[in-house]
């Protein structure tokens, strides 16, 4: 039996009130694995067209926010609403790179054909792919710089060429929110870099929603931040601060604006 | 050999060896990427259930196969899409079950010799003309909700959580796709028998998944490659007067080690001397 304990040892910050144009809301939100609280008493108001960085150490529930917020995870208590409705009604909207890229390594798909994957659309619809999915899973591929191995076999591309394909399957959804789970995590340093040029050319007119434990990129680009240990802290600025950090990580971070290599985060967590 | 051709037996056996073939050529990739390999097994056994039920309560082993299948697929399916841990557990419960109550219930018809040997391992030579038509027409179910929904199945098979987020019903797929397994595991149990279905399912699959660029290619490769084991798998078996279904199954082992071997000597001969793992 779950016995909830909405501690107020940190309360959330109030943060801005977005009066209109509010992509993503949630209240109160509780989230349990196997009895033990994953999230508690999460808050968050996200306006549209915000890029936001949700960061937070190694099993702190970056990753099981995100699948709340997509509606593929219902929370224990509270709820999600996306442009005002339940998630799983809106999402296919949502573009969504998940965080393993090594599923299915050996199924045999075409490059092409795991990015129009992106154009099935809600429900069991028989239709052809028509010109405007054509259209779109190319303009993905091309952003990604793909395009040119849309015939090549999943199973025989490196790591990070895996992972540029599922972000050109989410863009290939023309969707209205982005949701990217470590989407840099086995892309080379060029490509990251270009990744978030794109992003932000495409914040323009979509919400994007970055899980990321890579502090140093995220800072330049990011309009908002959430941290996450359990707990979410949002900040609707682009500025980290060390204070955010340190009650993230439970220990001192140190913030470096553009660093390469990664730092280790050392996982401290409160038992 | 010619002349044995000409028996009316021989025939309905190839034709049904053929159609069963198409069946497991179109399931056997979608059981094998999606991994459902020993729910198809469970499947397979807990059918003799329905069998042992047939002839208990007097009405056609194959309605009692069919049925028991169907049911112990949905089953499983229940089980394993909602708590991942310890499904593999009930699986092997349901699989184990199945075959007891089909022993037991056997046991308890009066007076009945049953050929237990033909549901264990196949009797494609006593197939009846009357289920041929059958054959066909599930075989017709079979590759028009593939061919319909083939885009969903690729999308639910390759990355199950992105297709659910797009607004794929995945649940609904994967519940009418244990569905047709069933169906076809009772086609087959005809031709190789319960305990040898899921070799016929996985061997031509994953055989045809290393030639094939795409999920609906590999489908008609593993179909041919049935075709082809149930053809010299018969021939073997009228040749040496062998068991029709285990004889089939050792042509088709033989094959799948063959490519296994020479698949691993070409990337020996690809490789410098001595990198072999």
């Amino acid at each position: 039996m779950l016995t909830p304990s909405p501690s107020q040892a940190i309360a959330p910050p109030p943060g801005p009130v977005p009066a209109a144009g509010s992509a993503i809301e949630v209240d109160g939100l509780y989230f349990a694995y196997d009895g033990e609280w994953v999230l508690e008493d999460v808050h968050l108001s996200i306006p549209e067209r915000t890029f936001l960085a949700v960061l937070g150490p190694n099993g702190s529930g970056k990753t099981t926010l995100l699948k709340l917020l997509l509606g593929i995870l219902k929370p224990a208590r509270g709820r999600v609403r996306v442009f005002d409705k339940a998630p799983e009604l809106v999402s296919e909207r949502f573009g969504y790179v998940p965080q393993n890229t090594n599923i299915n390594q050996s199924f045999p798909v075409s490059v092409g054909d795991v990015v129009l994957m992106g154009r099935l659309g809600r429900g069991l619809r028989l239709r052809r792919r028509t010109k405007r999915d054509q259209e779109l899973v190319r303009t993905a591929l091309e952003r990604v710089g793909m395009w040119s191995k849309r015939d090549r076999k999943m199973a025989a591309l490196s790591g990070g060429e895996r992972q540029r394909v599922l972000i050109a399957r989410a863009l290939a959804v023309d969707p209205r929110v982005l949701f990217m789970d470590e989407p840099t995590a086995s892309v080379d340093a060029v490509f990251q870099t270009e990744l978030y040029s794109l992003l932000k050319t495409l914040n323009e007119t979509m919400t994007i929603v970055v899980v990321s434990h890579d502090l140093s990129v995220l800072s330049s680009y990011v309009g908002a931040v959430a941290c996450v240990n359990r707990k979410v802290f949002y900040h609707d600025s682009a500025e980290l601060t060390t204070e955010m950090i340190d009650r993230v990580y439970h220990c001192p971070v140190e913030l470096i604006a553009h660093g390469f290599p990664h730092r280790v985060l050392r996982d401290h967590r409160d038992s | 050999m010619w002349s044995i051709l000409q028996l009316e037996f021989m025939q309905h056996a190839l034709a049904a060896g053929m159609l069963a073939a198409l069946a497991c050529g179109v399931i056997g990739p979608l059981v094998v990427v999606n991994r459902l390999v020993f729910l198809a097994g469970g499947v397979a056994h807990a059918a003799f259930g329905g069998i042992g039920l047939a002839f208990y309560f007097g009405f056609a082993p194959t309605a009692g196969a069919l049925s028991f299948s169907l049911v112990s697929a949905m089953v499983m399916g229940s089980i394993t899409s909602g708590r991942r841990q310890r499904s593999d557990t009930i699986v092997g419960v349901l699989w184990a079950v199945g075959m007891a109550l089909g022993v037991v219930l056997i046991d308890l018809t009066p007076g009945y010799n049953v050929d237990l040997m033909s549901y264990l391992f196949g009797s494609i030579l006593a197939v009846p003309a009357s289920d041929l038509p059958v054959m066909a027409a599930l075989d017709l179910l079979i590759v028009l909700v593939i061919g319909l929904f083939y885009r969903h199945y690729l999308a639910i098979s390759y990355d199950e959580e992105f297709a659910r987020v797009a607004g794929v019903p995945v649940r609904l797929l994967y519940f009418v796709l244990l569905a047709l397994i069933a169906v076809s595991v009772v086609m087959l149990i005809r031709i190789v028998g319960l305990v040898l279905v899921i070799a016929l399912l996985t061997i031509p699959a994953y055989m045809a998944e290393q030639r094939t660029g795409s999920l609906w290619t590999m489908m008609m490769v593993s179909a041919a490659l049935a075709m082809v084991f149930t053809i010299a798998g018969l021939g073997l078996a009228v040749a040496a007067n062998l068991s029709s279904g285990a004889s089939i199954i050792l042509v088709a082992a033989g094959c799948f080690f063959l490519d296994l071997v020479v698949t691993r000597l070409r990337q020996g001969m690809g490789r410098p001397s001595g990198a072999a793992s």
